[in-house]
C-alpha cells in the first residue's frame, strides 16, 4: 500500500462513514427520547432511496401505497385513543396531523406518477413521502407501550423491521435499484481523483450535524427534546409533552434517514432490504457514542466507515467480521469505564 | 396457493380411465410468487412454450400438473409430496430456486419418483447409492471453465477475481482454479463484496495494483454491476469476464457503459437468431422461441425458460423408452422405467446443450452448452 491507494480509501471511508453518520445521529436521537432502538431506521432510508429510483422511471412508487395504509392504520388508533377519552374535539386536529398531512405528498406523488420531473423536485417529493413513514409507526407501534422496558421496545422494534422489509418486498419488489447520479461532476484534488457524489455526501453530512447542533442549542423545541432525552419525568412535570417530542424526534430522524437513502442510491444498488445493513453499522457508531452522546456517535461512524475501507483493501472477504467485531472491545471499554447505567433503568 | 391444472390435459376423465389407458402425469413446481417468482415465472412460460411444441408420448397426452411454492422451500417439499402421494405423479420438476430444488431431492429419493431439477444444484445419491434426480442446468465449474479457456484463446496471462462473499462467490472463484492452472493463468486476487455493500474500492485498488490482464467477475445480476463500475472510476481499461449469472437486464442498466464488452459464458439458445445454421442448437432454439411466442403471447431471450423446455424434452424420450419396456405410468414400475431411462438419455439435443446422462451423474452436459457471448451495445453478441 502506498500513500496515493491509502488516500483513496480513507476518502471512500469518510464517504460512507458520513452516510452512516446521519444514520447514527438519528438512531441516537430516537434513543435518547424515546428509549428505542429504532431498528427499521435503514430501511427507511432504503425506501427513500427506491422512491426516488420509481420517481426516476416515472413509476409509481411502492411508498404511496405504504404511507396510505399507515395513516389509515395510525388515526385509527387515534381516533380510537380520544374516542375512549370522549375527547372528540381533539378529532378533527387528530385527522389533519394523521391522515391528511401524511397523504399530501402521497397524493402529489399519485398524481405526479408518469410525468418526468427535474431532480430537485424528485428528490423532495421523495423525502416528504418517506418523512411520515416514522412518526405514525411511532403513533401505530411505540406510543401504546411507550412506558415499557427498553428490551421489550426493542424487540418490538426488531419485530417491525421484519415486517417493514416484508412490506418492502411487497410494495417495491425484489429488484435493486439505483439513481443517476446527483452530480458528474469530478475533481482533481492534488493528483487524487475525488468525484462530486462524495463531496456532496460529506457536505451533506456535514451541513445536517451543524443543523441539529443549532436546532438543540437555539430552539426551545430543540431544547425540550434534550430535556426529555435527559429526564422523562423532569421533563413532563415542566410542561413538556413528551408524545409531541417524540414525534418531532421522529420526524427529524426520518428526515435524516432520508437524506442519506437519497445521497446512497446513486452509489450503489438498493434493495428492499438493504437497509438493515446500512443500520446495523451505524449502530456501531452510535454504541461508540454510548447511545448518547452525538460528537462521539459521529466520530464512531466515520471509524466505521474508515475501517470498512481498510479492511476491503486488506481482507475483504472478513470486512463485515472485523467491522462487527469492533464492538466487542467497545463495549467491553464502555462497560468497564461507565459501569453505572443500572441507576437510570430505577429510575422509571 | 394457485393450483393450476395447465394446458394439454385429456378430455378422457378419470371415470373411464382404464388400467389400459392409464395417462402420463407430471408434477410441476415453480414460484409464481415471492423473492423466487422473476425466475419462477419464466421457468413457468417455459413449460408452457414446451406443452406448446410437444404434449404427448406416442399416442400418449400428459398431464401435468402445477403448483407454486411461493418461494419457500418448506411449501416446495410439501407440494412435492403432494404431487406423489395424492397425485401419483410419474414424474417432478421444479423449482427457481436452488435452496427449494434441493429440498425436493430427497423426496424424490423417499419417494421413488424421478425429478428433474431445473436449478443449478448439486445432487446426491441416496443411502442405497441411487440417483433419482437429473440436473438440467449447466454446472457452475463448466460455465466458469469456458470463460477461463477464453481467457488464454484471448491471451490473458494472469487475471484478477472479485466475487460475492456467499456460495455463489465461492463456486466460481473455486470453479476458476482448475482451468486456470491447467490453462497455465495465474489468479492473482481472491476479493470479496457483499451484495449490500456500497463501495468496493478498497477490493478494486487492490485488484488495479497487482496489474491483471483482465478481470473476472463472480457477482450476480444488479450488484454485478458494482465492481465494473468501480474499475471504470479508477481507470480500468481492460477485458472484463463473467458468469452467466450477468446475463441480466438490471446489470446491463445499471453497468451502463462500464460493462460494455464484458465477454460471459451462456447457453447458446441466449443467442439463438445469431447462431450458424449447423449448431445444434439452432432448429430447437428458435422452435422453442416459436413456440414460446405463441404460448405465451410475447418474445424470449432468456435461459431459464429454456431449462424447463428442456426438461420436458428429456422427459418426452425418457418416456417414450419407458413406455415400450411395458410398464404402466402411475405404478411404481413405471418411475423405475423413467427413471432408468432419463438416466440413459443418450444425445439428445436440447435449447442448451446436448443432454448425455449417466447413472452415475446427475448433470448431464459438456463443452459444447455453452457459448460466449460479449456485451455491445446492450445487447449480447454470440463470439465464436
Amino acid at each position: 500500500m502506498n500513500g496515493e491507494i491509502a488516500a483513496i480509501l480513507a476518502m471512500d471511508g469518510i464517504a460512507s462513514g458520513a452516510i452512516y453518520v446521519l444514520i447514527g445521529l438519528g438512531l441516537v436521537l430516537i434513543f435518547a427520547v424515546t428509549r428505542v432502538i429504532f431498528v427499521p431506521f435503514g430501511d427507511i432510508a432504503a425506501f427513500t432511496a427506491l422512491t426516488l429510483a420509481s420517481l426516476e422511471t416515472g413509476g409509481r412508487p411502492g411508498t404511496v401505497g405504504l404511507v396510505a395504509v399507515l395513516a389509515v392504520l395510525a388515526t385509527a388508533v387515534e381516533a380510537t385513543a380520544l374516542a375512549r377519552n370522549r375527547a372528540f374535539d381533539r378529532l378533527p386536529r387528530a385527522l389533519l396531523f394523521y391522515l391528511v398531512l401524511p397523504l399530501i405528498p402521497a397524493v402529489a406523488v399519485w398524481f405526479a406518477a408518469g410525468t418526468t420531473l427535474s431532480m430537485p423536485i424528485r428528490i423532495v417529493l421523495s423525502l416528504a413521502l418517506v418523512l411520515p413513514i416514522a412518526p405514525l409507526l411511532d403513533r401505530i407501534v411505540f406510543r401504546p407501550i411507550a412506558d415499557a422496558s427498553v428490551l421489550l421496545l426493542l424487540t418490538v422494534a426488531v419485530a417491525l423491521h421484519f415486517a417493514l422489509s416484508g412490506l418492502g418486498l411487497m410494495f417495491f419488489g425484489p429488484e435493486g435499484v439505483r439513481t443517476k447520479p446527483l452530480t458528474d461532476a469530478v475533481f482533481d484534488v492534488a493528483g487524487l481523483i475525488v468525484n462530486g457524489q462524495m463531496l456532496l455526501i460529506l457536505a451533506a453530512s456535514i451541513v445536517f450535524c451543524g443543523l441539529l447542533f443549532l436546532y438543540f442549542e437555539f430552539t426551545i423545541q430543540g431544547k425540550a427534546l434534550r430535556a426529555t432525552a435527559v429526564n422523562r419525568v423532569g421533563a413532563r412535570l415542566v410542561g413538556i409533552r413528551p408524545t409531541s417530542t417524540g414525534t418531532i424526534a421522529y420526524l427529524l430522524a426520518s428526515l435524516l434517514a432520508g437524506i442519506s437513502g437519497v445521497l446512497i442510491a446513486p452509489v450503489t444498488t438498493i434493495f428492499y432490504d438493504s437497509g438493515f445493513l446500512l443500520g446495523l453499522k451505524a449502530f456501531v457508531g452510535a454504541i461508540i457514542g454510548a447511545m448518547v452522546s452525538y460528537p462521539v456517535t459521529a466520530l464512531g461512524a466515520v471509524m466505521v466507515g474508515l475501517l470498512e475501507s481498510f479492511t476491503s483493501f486488506w481482507l475483504s472477504a472478513y470486512k463485515e467480521v472485523l467491522v462487527f467485531s469492533l464492538l466487542i472491545p467497545v463495549l467491553l471499554w464502555r462497560s468497564l469505564s461507565f459501569g453505572g447505567s443500572e441507576e437510570e433503568e430505577a429510575e422509571e | 396457493m394457485k393450483n393450476s391444472i395447465v394446458a394439454a390435459v385429456v378430455a378422457a376423465s378419470m371415470g373411464i380411465a382404464t388400467a389400459a389407458q392409464a395417462e402420463i402425469t407430471v408434477g410441476f413446481i415453480t414460484s409464481q410468487s415471492g423473492p423466487g417468482s422473476s425466475i419462477g415465472v419464466l421457468y413457468d412460460r417455459g413449460m408452457k412454450a414446451a406443452i406448446e411444441y410437444a404434449s404427448s408420448v406416442g399416442a400418449e397426452k400428459v398431464k401435468l400438473i402445477q403448483l407454486d411454492d411461493g418461494s419457500d422451500p418448506s411449501t416446495a417439499t410439501r407440494n412435492a409430496r403432494k404431487l406423489v402421494e395424492e397425485s401419483k405423479v410419474d414424474l417432478l420438476i421444479g423449482t427457481s430456486t436452488a435452496a427449494s430444488t434441493s429440498a425436493m431431492v430427497p423426496i424424490a429419493n423417499e419417494l421413488k419418483v424421478p425429478m428433474i431439477a431445473i436449478s443449478p444444484i448439486s445432487v446426491a445419491a441416496n443411502e442405497a447409492g441411487d440417483r433419482w434426480a437429473i440436473v438440467m442446468p449447466q454446472p457452475p465449474t463448466l460455465m466458469v471453465k469456458a470463460v477461463v479457456d477464453r481467457m488464454k484463446r484471448d491471451g490473458v496471462k494472469q487475471f484478477a477475481y472479485i466475487g460475492f462473499s456467499d456460495a455463489w462467490g465461492d463456486l466460481v472463484y473455486n470453479g476458476a482454479q482448475k482451468p486456470a492452472e491447467a490453462d497455465g493463468l495465474k489468479i492473482l486476487t481472491n476479493e470479496r463484496y457483499a451484495r449490500t455493500d456500497t463501495s468496493v474500492t478498497g477490493q478494486v485498488l487492490k485488484m488495479m495494483a497487482a496489474k491483471p490482464d483482465a478481470v473476472l467477475l463472480g457477482g450476480a445480476a444488479t450488484q454485478g454491476a458494482l465492481p465494473p463500475l468501480a474499475l471504470a472510476e479508477r481507470g480500468y481499461k481492460g477485458p472484463l469476464y463473467g458468469t452467466p449469472a450477468l446475463l441480466n437486464t438490471d446489470f446491463i442498466r445499471v453497468g451502463g457503459k462500464s460493462v460494455e464488452g464484458v465477454q460471459v459464458s451462456a447457453g447458446p439458445v441466449i443467442v439463438a437468431e445469431q447462431l450458424p445454421d449447423t449448431h445444434f442448437s439452432k432448429k430447437i432454439s428458435m422452435d422453442f422461441r416459436a413456440a414460446y411466442q405463441k404460448a405465451n403471447g410475447m418474445p424470449t431471450s432468456d435461459g431459464f425458460s429454456a431449462y424447463s423446455f428442456d426438461a420436458w424434452l428429456v422427459f418426452l424420450d425418457a418416456a417414450k423408452r419407458a413406455m415400450a419396456t411395458g410398464a404402466k405410468p402411475g405404478t411404481p414400475e413405471f418411475r423405475v422405467a423413467l427413471k432408468n431411462a432419463i438416466f440413459s438419455t443418450k444425445d439428445l439435443v436440447g435449447t442448451h446443450a446436448i443432454y448425455n446422462y449417466k447413472p452415475s451423474d446427475s448433470y448431464g452436459v459438456d463443452e459444447r452448452s455453452l457459448v460466449m457471448v460479449r456485451l455491445v451495445n446492450g445487447q449480447w453478441k454470440y463470439e465464436p
